[in-house]
């Protein structure tokens, strides 16, 4: 029984990491830009049929397809925001959410077209295995998921700290004016970011298109639990989406566990206002810029 | 009680034929020029539609087969309600407004209620398909005529091919976990079973009832929950999504009961199951009405039906089969396009030679027929065979069930 127990917490904090990811997306992107990306679960979504597409045309494991995913999504990001979203930096904020909510519903709408309702499922022979440590039984995929997003967090993080774009990505979110008068080019740091944001849903979602059959109807769900992330953790902070991943992956676990699984998503939202209530800037979440 | 006419499908096609023959049509059918207009309301896009485009096929296939036997012209009309249940009254109108003179339909209660509702008000005989809420036959609809047994029946059914498992296998399963979705289906078919275990005296004590939620996406949990229980069965009630993780996750747990067995629900029998698990969908058992595989015609229509189709001729094409058949029945009886004529010859059904196992088809005063049997069916080979009851049999059960680590 007491296996069972560390089983279960153990595979939430996997889907946690994964969570974290999609997260981190919708994070850097509101940091840098200040702008919510109500289409992030859409991204995720595109990401999945890249998997499974990808998956289907070379066999390969998604989680190994996550890379190329990614980039894919981070030329779409970077294409959008110079050609549509830079021009709705400086609107009022139900501009901005009109856009996205758009490109929500354009995107699902061409899922639709493209490639029907019906779900499409990954078959790899990973999907039936596990790994056993000890008391320890991890499923296979998403240990790989979780690895491989672990891999593409950190390199996250090495970029934004040692690379020269980086800085400047790091600088635009501390102080825009100041990194205008330095000569950073603010257009290209938002695209940049923008295709950054968008490249770690892409990753993700070809992480978990093993993990869940692909289709259009699930981008609401990846939306949500990346503001409940990114709400619990602070907005704008990439620790707090780190953290938060882990956590509601956790939290989900303890409430299926002590309560009922049917409750583990009633539990992440109850988190979301426990937080709300104590901490409304979110546990790493830093004051409102005057 | 009224004496029923005893007129078969092949009565009916030899009448046709020589009266076609002698040139001694009545009236009123040869007159008929235009073939009667059948309209067909599924679920052809939405979340259901994977279910709705697996009718269709059915219903086209059993138009095909009427046509190639002679049997009466008849148009096939066919109106998407896009899986929204409300949607099935406004395509319902509108077939009727198009000249449809008998409907078809669906596969679904919510929206078959309200296909019944546009039905009644329009004086026009609808024939269902596929649907078992109770209320569909209680509601004092007349123009109904339901060729699906209600899910009391179903689960009824269930219960008693899990019953004599024991006595068919000489192996008695002791207790059972039940691993349930949490929607009204779920629910539903739970209060089913729970009502029907202690009356029926089910010598097997149900030691769990775990929920989980109608969108997970990851059953880890609840399978280890069910695991942890250690029942010598688990009885899922599911949808062929949540089937398959329930499969991948006991593969994963390395968890093989003595049986799994899903008391009246859909997902195992259906070909995305099978061909997403492969080896490890063997051994699922699950109680549905299906066609009878003793009978050569039912053998001869499924075997055409997956050549011609490459899919599984499984409960939603046999049951949109055997409904157009129905329908050509009463149209080739009813001698006449008229929705009255129609409803008429629908009242006096009697079709002895069918596919579904059961009895003769029949409906009684509220439009349901009561003769629909129930099989106990179990994947083996990658493809459900029939293992009970007995005399339907065209497999031995594989039980229990052999390990998942030693496939």
């Amino acid at each position: 029984m007491t296996s069972f127990y560390i089983n279960v917490l153990v595979g939430g904090l996997l889907i946690g990491v994964v969570y974290a990811l999609i997260a981190l997306g919708l994070t850097i992107i509101f940091g840098v830009m200040r702008v919510v990306n109500f289409a992030h679960g859409e991204m995720v979504v595109i990401g999945m049929y890249l998997g499974y597409g990808l998956w289907a045309a070379t066999g390969l494991s998604p989680w190994l397809l996550a890379p190329a995913a990614g980039i894919v999504l981070f030329g779409l990001g970077y294409i959008l925001q110079r050609a549509i979203v830079n021009a709705f930096i400086d609107r009022p904020q139900h501009a901005q959410f009109i856009l996205f909510i758009s490109f929500a519903l354009v995107i699902t709408g061409c899922h639709l077209v493209l490639f029907g309702p019906d779900p499409r499922s990954i078959q790899t022979p990973a999907m039936m295995q596990s790994y056993v440590i000890g008391p320890l039984r991890l499923d296979a995929v998403r240990t790989q998921a979780a690895m491989m997003a672990l891999v593409l967090i950190a390199a996250l993080v090495v970029f934004l700290k040692y690379s020269t774009i980086g800085r400047s990505i790091r600088a635009a979110a501390d102080n825009l004016v100041g990194a205008q008068v330095i000569g950073i080019s603010v257009r290209r740091v938002y695209a940049i970011t923008a295709g950054i944001g968008m490249a770690c849903a892409g990753a993700a979602g070809a992480l978990v298109s093993p993990l869940f059959d692909t289709q259009p109807f699930l981008a609401t769900d990846f939306t949500l639990i990346a503001f409940i992330i990114v709400i619990v953790g602070g907005l704008g902070s990439l620790a707090g989406a780190l953290i938060g991943g882990g956590l509601i992956g956790f939290a989900e676990a303890i409430a299926a566990l002590a309560f009922s699984p049917a409750l583990k998503t009633i539990f992440s939202y109850a988190l979301l206002v426990f937080v709300l209530l104590l901490r409304p800037n979110g546990l790493f979440g830093e004051r409102e810029r005057s | 009680m009224t004496r029923r006419s005893t007129i078969t499908r092949r009565k009916v096609l030899t009448a046709g034929a020589g009266a076609l023959g002698l040139g001694v049509l009545p009236g009123r059918l040869a007159a008929q020029t235009k073939p009667v207009k059948v309209g067909v309301i599924l679920y052809l896009t939405g979340v259901q539609a994977f279910m709705g485009q697996q009718t269709r096929k059915g219903n086209e296939f059993g138009a095909k087969i009427v046509k190639e036997s002679g049997g009466p012209a008849m148009e096939f009309v066919y109106g998407d309600a896009e899986s929204k249940p409300e949607n099935g009254r406004v395509v319902a109108e509108r077939l009727i407004r198009e000249g449809c003179t008998l409907l078809i339909g669906t596969n679904d209660s919510g929206s078959t209620i309200s296909v019944a509702q546009a039905a009644e008000a329009a004086k026009i005989p609808f024939l269902i398909n596929i649907a078992s809420a109770p209320q569909i036959t209680e509601q004092g609809f007349t123009q109904i005529f339901r060729n699906f047994p209600p899910a009391t029946t179903l689960v009824a059914n269930a219960v008693m091919r899990i019953k004599e498992l024991g006595s068919v296998t000489g192996i008695e399963p002791k207790t059972a976990v039940m691993l349930h979705v949490n929607d009204t289906f779920g629910q539903g078919l739970l209060k089913g079973v729970d009502a029907l275990w202690e009356k029926l005296n089910v010598p097997i004590k149900i030691v769990d009832r775990i929920a989980y939620d109608v969108r997970a996406r990851d059953l880890s949990v609840e399978v280890g929950k069910a695991r942890s229980v250690g029942a010598d069965l688990l009885m899922p009630v599911t949808r062929v999504s949540d089937a398959i993780l329930i499969v991948r996750e006991m593969v994963k747990q390395n968890w093989s009961p003595m049986g799994i067995i899903s008391p009246g629900s859909p997902g195992p029998y259906e070909k995305a199951f099978t061909d997403a698990l492969g080896k490890y969908g063997d051994g699922y058992m699950s109680c549905v009405p299906w066609y009878d595989p003793t009978k050569k015609r039912s053998r001869e229509i499924a075997q055409r039906f997956e050549k011609e189709t490459g899919d599984r001729f499984d409960l939603n094409a046999a049951f949109a089969f055997e409904a157009v058949e129905i329908a050509a029945d009463a149209i080739s009886r009813a001698k006449s396009s008229d929705p009255a004529a129609i409803h008429a010859a629908l009242k006096t059904t009697n079709i002895e030679d069918h596919i579904i196992l059961g009895g003769p088809i029949q409906f009684d005063e509220k439009g349901q027929n009561p003769n629909i049997g129930g099989a106990m069916l179990q994947n083996q080979g990658g493809k459900p065979v029939v293992i009970g009851p007995v005399q339907a049999a065209e497999a031995k059960p594989v039980f229990p069930l052999v390990p998942y680590d030693k496939r």
